[in-house]
């Protein structure tokens, strides 16, 4: 049997279908290469979060639980003895961390300096990076990312399979395993809020101004002020202006940020970029494999062709009834 | 080539090879009490059981999922590793009806079988897994084309048609429905190439998965490259699968293949060879991931220990065994072979997906017995969906109404 141009045009048709939609897939993967500019996502909108500033007075996850209908946080400072996660019943945390055990977290600090402080503040919430992880991992566009800065999450496009849980490299999204209808819970930034112009819930009762709501830019510029401009205090670094390449929550620190218990293995790359090379390759397969397999196909029936007239002219008829 | 398969069997009625084997209901329903019916009915019961309590009482209730693990063996195994265990439905079609080794035409549909009950056991373990699953079909309009899981689900949705469609020509034969029996079989061409297709994009993009989640899953196994390693081990998994699926049907359905010249070991040796080649170049690919990542300084601590166990044990171990047998055309190796290719490759899919993922996180999610007893029921459906068809339709002999016409 050869290669017939029936059976050629309907591979062919069948497979050139699907190299159509390659180009749109391979686009998908470059949606968020978009950050020119010095700083990236510079318009969006920012926190920047200054723990030396941060008393642990938790009125920011008051203000959230109240705005998100969740139930009220623990009253009292014997909750901060115990480090908290971030739930489905809870979006924001502030912990306590004793910083003082070796004497070498505070830099530069004099010895038995009576303003030293030996407890640190620090809040968790969704980071909300410029070139989302789980958005990108979000197959139905459940998570999504406002162009303004939140990242958004709609349950009624969710089919529940955390995948964003496992693209998330600050382990933000939680599940609500104990629903029958599961929802991924994490800081929505307020986008609600937002939307009116109003300041996220959390940052507009911070009574210390450790919590700074604006552009990214000015974020940025602000946060390298205060610690490019005080060497002395601050750790020489801004978590957050590159982690995952750019979070809209960006933190300064006078303790090292593992300290805080911040993420140390985030790499400096949108987590969106690790899976590019590999969203490549479909459109390669599609217009590749088809005209290779049938090459094959043609191959091997040229083959057994031959095979069969060389057997025919030797008069050896074993086992071949084609 | 030679073309051995083409034998005509014994001539049966048709009524035989209805629902009912030949059998009055009574008969049949007596023919079913049988230890081994037992428990595969314990099985499916098992799977039904779990679907009630999952669905009725919640993720929570019948898993160890928790907010560090979203993942658990119901992906780790029912889909990550049921899948590439079904692998060999696209290798072997690929090996008859591209490569035109002909001489592998009777494991083909069997193969093909497996991989459409694999993937639909795979859909089934997943359904369990998700929390909305009825909000699936999202998936088809949404532009999330930035996703893998996007690609995964797609190319899934994609390939078990396809299976479904291969599973089409001797189901047709079966019913005796000549005419769109031709049209099926003159697809077969095109399906084949479409699984081809089809398969190396999501079982390579299973791998992908994993891309975005480096920290989280141990350097031993991360690579940027895990879609080749998953494309090459869903290569190696179909051909080991092959192998020892096809060792135990001819034990186990041995009656269904008198009056076929059918030379199992030859083909079991020639399948071996395939399996060498193939598991030896992912034994070297395994060794490059970990020059790559400059990990060798894992492989002093019990990581490296147990990564070891899957590289030595069940990747290079099957890989001599697969190179001796075939050169020594000692099939019964290959057959061993065989087995620590299949656990090899479930081990890896594993340690990726479950054991070696949150590697440095203090409370390791242990499945819960729960879990296992779904995974186990899926299994056990499979194997009574594949024992109710192979005795009824032209799967494992071919129909002599419908002579082969390669």
């Amino acid at each position: 049997m050869k290669l017939s141009r029936r059976n050629f045009l309907k591979v062919a048709g069948a497979t050139s279908s699907a190299a159509l939609v390659a180009p749109a897939l391979a686009r998908g993967a470059e949606s968020h290469e978009e950050h020119i500019g010095a700083i990236v996502g510079a318009d969006e909108s920012s926190v920047l979060v200054d723990t030396t500033l941060c008393v642990g007075c938790r009125a920011c996850e008051a203000a959230c639980s109240e705005k998100n209908q969740l139930p009220a946080p623990p009253v009292g400072d014997k909750v901060l003895d115990k480090k908290r996660e971030t739930g489905p019943t809870a979006l924001t945390v502030v912990n306590r961390f004793d910083v003082d055990e070796t004497g070498k977290e505070l830099q530069q600090q004099p010895e038995g300096d009576a303003t030293k402080r030996a407890q640190r503040f620090a809040k968790t919430q969704c980071m909300h990076c410029v070139a989302p992880g789980c958005a990108s991992a979000c197959p139905n566009r459940a998570l999504d990312k406002k162009p303004n800065g939140p990242v958004t999450y709609d349950a009624s496009r969710c089919m529940g399979c955390r995948y964003c849980m496992v693209a998330c490299p600050f382990g933000v999204p939680k599940y609500e395993y104990e629903a029958l209808a599961p929802r991924v819970v994490k800081c929505t930034f307020c986008a609600d809020r937002q939307a009116q112009g109003l300041k996220p819930a959390c940052t507009s009762v911070c009574p210390t101004g450790a919590l700074t709501f604006g552009r990214r830019a000015d974020m940025v510029a602000e946060a390298r002020k205060r610690v490019y401009g005080n060497p002395d205090k601050y750790v020489q670094h801004i978590y957050g202006e590159h982690e995952a390449g750019g979070t809209n929550w960006l933190y300064i620190s006078d303790v090292p940020f593992e300290k805080l218990a911040m993420k140390a293995d985030v790499i400096d790359k949108p987590y969106p970029d690790l899976v590019k090379g590999a969203l490549g390759v479909p459109p390669f397969v599609m217009t590749l494999w088809p005209p290779l397999l049938m090459g094959f196909y043609v191959f091997s029936n040229r083959r057994a062709a031959n095979n069969a007239k060389h057997d025919a002219a030797h008069g050896d008829s074993e086992g071949h009834h084609e | 080539m030679s073309n051995v398969n083409e034998n005509a069997l014994e001539p049966r009625t048709w009524f035989e090879n209805k629902i009912l084997l030949g059998m009055t209901g009574k008969e049949y329903v007596r023919s079913l009490l049988t230890p081994i019916n037992m428990l595969a009915a314990f099985a499916v019961a098992c799977a039904v059981f779990m679907f009630v309590w999952r669905f009725g009482w919640g993720l929570a209730a019948t898993t160890n999922l928790d907010q560090n693990t979203p993942w658990g063996i119901w992906i780790g195994f029912d889909m990550m590793t049921g899948i590439v265990l079904a692998a060999g439905g696209f290798t072997i079609g690929a090996t008859v009806e591209l490569f035109g080794l002909k001489d592998y035409a009777p494991i083909e549909r069997p193969a093909i079988l497996t991989g459409f009950l694999g993937y639909l056991m795979s859909i089934a373990g997943l359904i369990a897994d998700l929390g909305r699953p009825w909000n699936m079909v999202f998936v088809m309009g949404s532009n999330g084309t930035a996703s893998v899981l996007f690609e995964v689900a797609w190319c899934v949705m994609c390939y078990s048609s396809v299976l479904f469609l291969e599973f089409t020509v001797p189901m047709f034969e079966w019913l005796g429905w000549s005419r769109i029996h031709r049209v099926a079989k003159k697809l077969l061409l095109a399906l084949t190439v479409l699984s081809v297709m089809f398969s190396t994009m999501h079982q390579s993009a299973l791998g992908s998965l994993f891309l975005m989640a480096p920290g989280k899953l141990h350097p031993l196994w991360y690579t940027p490259y895990i879609f080749i390693l998953f494309f090459t081990t869903a290569v190696i998994a179909g051909i080991s699968m092959v192998i020892v699926e096809s060792g135990l049907s001819h034990k186990i359905f041995h009656a269904q293949f008198e009056g076929q010249h059918v030379d199992a070991d030859a083909l079991t040796v020639g399948l071996g060879k395939a399996g060498a080649i193939a598991t030896f170049a992912y034994f070297f690919l395994k060794v490059q991931t970990v020059t790559d990542n400059h990990a060798w300084g894992y492989l002093k601590t019990g990581w490296g220990a147990w990564w070891l166990v899957e590289v030595l044990g069940f990747v290079l171990l099957p890989s001599i065994l697969y190179a001796y047998g075939a050169r020594n055309r000692r099939a019964r190796i290959v057959r061993i072979g065989g087995v620590f290719g299949v656990l090899g490759i479930a081990l890896n899919r594993l340690n990726v997906s479950v054991i070696a993922y949150n590697w440095n996180i203090p409370n390791h999610y242990v499945p819960r017995w729960s879990e296992f007893v779904l995974s186990f029921g899926l299994v056990g459906l499979g194997v009574v969906l594949f024992r109710f068809i192979v005795n009824r339709m032209p799967i494992l002999h071919p129909d002599p109404a419908y002579p082969q016409e390669h």
